[in-house]
């Protein structure tokens, strides 16, 4: 193990721990407490996200069967067996946005980068420690504004037939406008048929309580790595993860208010007569439309992708610099090329925010804009791939030691290269038009900010998890773990751009009923395949219990977790597992060196922290 | 472990390419791909497919090997020392520049057709459509033998007396004016379509034509292309538009021009009477 040697730089004001239960473990202002908060919010949606998506799968593989389960679950919305459209919508709206704000977003940054942000840098805290736990406590309202959106109908049905009247819905459980929530579909509520009522401006709501959480988040993270690094740590000696963390929250920065105020304008909308997005002279559901005018259903896209584009980022940054770490640790290497990755990681935040349109080559919008748009969007493979060459160029050489953490990195490599590749046919104006809105781009996302990223946070469990907790993980589990879920994933998204290239569109609830003959005849030869995914996703979703299961058992009865126990380099392995209150005991630590000297020639062991003092220095000019 | 998990990444790259480019060789023919391309700009943009599934195929085959046999190659050798290095500014600056030259030719390549369909005016002798969607329908207003189309405005929409685009009943040039729930498009001559929308946002959506248009209230946009073959296709509708969206699909035949020359000469009622036998004639 190694010999951890605290170089004394001076006393610093120490704040005693909370002693009482509630400001320990609720409100707490501990940046560890909080990041473990954000982690856990994390667990419990994931699971919820997937449950949904097990109900999608099970619609989309069988339309039209009747399973008994279903009608007993839920009488109203799969009154026959069957799951009706509207509630096939309501599941994927939910999927989307659970998994993309409350998995993606929150893991990733609110969990691990809250946690490890300071402890890397040689802080005992975020900057701005009351605000973090405020940023908390407001994702955690917007997740139960956003379940509860998901109930809207129920609650409505309840209180009309127990209590008083209250507006009367059809039988949807929530919101159906997608993640996306397209205006004017979103913006005309009831009328635009069922779920476009309470359950789009709970939904909307909790978008926008999330914007300020995440924009409260940014400001701290930023504030914090500028300002509160130890001696020692100047910027290209930070560990990879804390440039991918700041990059998202700049990102996160710039992008949240845009959907802030965009979500405002929708509810305005909604509940305002306001015209931000409805257009004059619309004839919904057998009536014309007279109190609305002038609005533009186009100004919802550039708004809502103005922020959409780069959260596809924020999504997937974090685990971009978590891969580059985890690589380095267990391939006991230097990272090849750190400047690169940290150019590379600027250019992707920065091309980030020119490329949204993208997401609109059919929309509508100029055919020029069309052009500018793809050729910024193909550039930003560029930064891409620079980082795809350099994860290979720091396992070459390497001595890799492989621990479930690194099985999930490399797993990240290879999916992060799937998913990212097939950006090319998207980003291009041309191969788009057939290309759009069907299981191609639905394949392609998944593959690139859903499974990659969250391959970043189970490599982040496993990894850190002896450090939150204290305790190591069961490593045989864990492999399993890895090789089912690696599998899984592949044979699920991979078989889903086929699909797209046969022109399967997105957002269906059913293409081709075999039995009775009902949908797209020329999608009738894709139900064996897509029957063929939906049994991977089944099979996928229930190796998950092992990782459930790796965890709780691991927490109670794991092997206690050493200071160190992977022999890395950074900050976060020189102090207690779990580490204390003010995380470096009042004594701020002081850094010799970069964040990954592994190997170094001359050295009695094969890495060297960069606390340590002693030891060769070896000047490697760039 | 780091064998297993190296064959791994071989057996994703060599599944990919089995499914992208071997399904001959696995099933003796193609049964997944791109429906028959029926449209001029098809061919333009089925190679323009191909050529990036060329530079797509190569890059994911070999990173995917490449990191399979790293990680076969470079697993743990007892107390052995990693190579130690921090990298080569060559290496980075080539492997950069090699692929933003890929990336940016395919980009501008892949401007061509677009380039063809939407900044070109449609050709004058094209014909003139306009659809009209709604949600969960697709409605095509077709001029009549006058050739020239009624006004239409939302105040005149009433779908339950059938006028479901508006049309005024006032204006003489409608008169003669066919609304219809299914389409026709003439063989080899370029159509030009005005898209709108009454109320959400849909997208016209022609797998066979690799054609796909949003329709957005408040908007009427033109587009154009030409059909080279003639059948019966399918038009679903592409773009979230409310619970019953995935019903949303009408019914496209493209037939000779010179017959469809005749058919829009007839009065609506014939007209649609027409339509109807000549969705009986083909078949999907």
């Amino acid at each position: 193990m190694a010999d951890v040697v605290h170089p004394i730089h001076g006393e610093v004001h120490r704040h005693p721990a909370p002693t009482s239960f509630i400001r320990k473990y609720i409100f707490s202002t501990d940046h560890k407490v909080i990041g473990t908060q954000y982690w856990f919010l994390a667990l419990f949606s994931v699971f919820v996200g997937m449950g949904l998506s097990l109900l999608m799968r099970l619609q989309l593989g069988w339309p039209g069967q009747e399973w008994g389960f279903l009608k007993t679950l839920f009488p109203t919305a799969a009154e026959n067996g069957t799951i009706s459209g509207e509630f096939y919508l309501s599941l994927l709206t939910m999927h989307g946005t659970v998994m993309v704000f409350f998995v993606l977003t929150t893991a990733p940054q609110g969990g691990f980068g809250n946690y490890f942000l300071p402890i890397q840098i040689g802080a005992a805290d975020m900057a701005f420690p009351v605000l973090n736990m405020m940023s908390f406590w407001i994702t955690f309202m917007a997740l139960v504004v956003l379940m509860s959106a998901f109930f809207a109908d129920s609650i409505a049905h309840f209180l009309n037939d127990y209590f008083f009247d209250v507006a009367a819905a059809g039988n949807v459980i929530g919101p159906i406008g997608g993640w996306t929530g397209y205006a004017p579909l979103s913006a005309l509520g009831e009328r635009a048929g069922p779920g476009q009522g309470m359950g789009v401006i709970l939904w909307v709501t909790s978008i926008a309580l999330f914007c300020i959480a995440s924009l409260l988040g940014a400001l701290n993270f930023i504030t914090t790595m500028l300002n509160m690094r130890a001696k020692g740590m100047s910027l290209m000696r930070l560990p990879l993860t804390c440039w991918a963390w700041f990059t998202t929250a700049v990102l996160a920065l710039l992008s949240f208010p845009v959907l802030l105020a965009a979500g405002i304008l929708l509810i305005l909308d909604h509940t305002a007569d306001t015209s931000f997005f409805i257009p004059g002279g619309e004839y919904v559901n057998g009536k014309l439309v007279t109190e609305h005018a002038g609005g533009s259903p186009i100004m919802w896209q550039h708004l809502f992708w103005f922020f959409g584009h780069p959260e596809v980022y924020i999504a997937i940054l974090p685990g971009m610099g978590l891969t580059s770490h985890i690589l380095s640790t267990f391939a006991r290497k230097p990272v090849f090329g750190y400047r690169a990755m940290v150019y590379a990681i600027f250019a992707i935040g920065l091309l980030g925010f020119f490329v949204w349109g993208h997401h609109m080559f059919i929309s509508g919008m100029s055919p020029y804009s069309a052009i500018a748009f793809s050729l910024v969007t193909l550039t930003i493979g560029v930064p891409s791939a620079i980082k795809t060459f350099n994860w290979l160029g720091t396992l070459w050489g390497g001595q890799i030691r492989f621990t479930t953490p690194m099985l999930f990195a490399i797993g990240f490599v290879s999916l992060f290269v799937s998913g990212g590749i097939t950006g090319l046919f998207l980003g291009q104006t041309s191969i788009d038009i057939p290309l759009h809105d069907t299981y191609f781009v639905v394949g392609h996302f998944h593959l690139i900010m859903g499974v990659a990223a969250i391959f970043g946070m189970f490599a982040g469990t496993y990894f850190w998890f002896p450090k939150m907790f204290g305790k190591m993980m069961n490593e045989g589990l864990g492999k399993l773990h890895f090789l089912l879920t690696f599998i899984g994933v592949n044979a699920i998204f991979i078989p889903m751009h086929i699909m797209g290239m046969a022109g399967q569109t997105r957002r269906y609830a059913s293409h081709w009923n075999p039995a009775t003959g009902e949908g797209l005849h020329y999608l009738s030869n894709m139900v064996p395949l897509t029957r063929f995914v939906s049994i991977a996703a089944f099979v996928t979703i229930a190796a998950q219990l092992i990782f459930l299961v790796n965890l709780v058992w691991s927490w109670i009865k794991g092997k206690k977790a050493t200071e160190n126990p992977w022999e890395a380099t950074s900050l976060e392995w020189t102090i207690p597992s779990p580490p204390p209150h003010d995380n470096f005991a009042g004594i701020e630590p002081e850094v010799h060196r970069g964040p990954y000297e592994y190997s170094v020639p001359g050295a009695s062991k094969d890495f060297l922290m960069q606390t340590d003092a002693e030891g060769p220095v070896i000047e490697h000019g760039h | 472990m780091g064998k297993l998990t190296g064959a791994l990444m071989f057996v994703v790259a060599i599944g990919s390419v089995l499914l992208f480019i071997g399904q001959p060789l696995l099933f003796g023919s193609r049964l997944w791909w791109f429906p028959e391309g029926i449209s001029q700009h098809a061919a333009a943009i089925d190679a323009q497919f191909l050529r990036t599934l060329v530079v797509v195929g190569i890059s994911f085959t070999a990173a995917q090997f490449a990191l399979g046999y790293a990680v076969i190659r470079f697993g743990r050798k007892g107390s052995e020392r990693a190579v130690y290095t921090h990298g080569s500014n060559k290496l980075e600056v080539t492997w950069t520049m090699i692929t933003a030259a890929v990336f940016v030719i395919l980009a501008i390549l892949g401007q061509r057709v677009w380039a063809n369909l939407h900044l070109n005016a449609a050709p004058p002798d094209s014909t003139h459509i306009e659809v009209v969607a709604q949600q969960f329908q697709w409605n095509f207003h077709y001029a009549g033998p006058d050739g020239a189309f009624g006004r239409t405005e939302s105040k005149f929409i009433d779908d339950s007396a059938l006028n479901f685009i508006g049309l005024d009943p006032n204006d003489s040039n409608g008169k003669d004016d066919a609304q219809t729930t299914s389409m026709v498009i003439p063989k080899d001559r370029p159509v030009e379509l005005t898209l709108k929308s009454k109320d959400v946002i849909h997208s016209f959506f022609v797998p066979a034509l690799r054609f796909k248009q949003d329709t957005v209230p408040g908007l009427a946009i033109k587009v154009h292309f030409t059909a080279t073959k003639e059948g019966k296709y399918e038009i679903p509708c592409a773009e979230l538009c409310g619970n019953l969206h995935h019903n949303m699909r009408s019914t496209l035949v493209v037939i000779p021009a010179d017959e469809y020359d005749r058919l829009v000469s007839m009065p609506a009622e014939k007209f649609k009477e027409q339509l109807g036998e000549l969705m009986a004639r083909y078949q999907f």
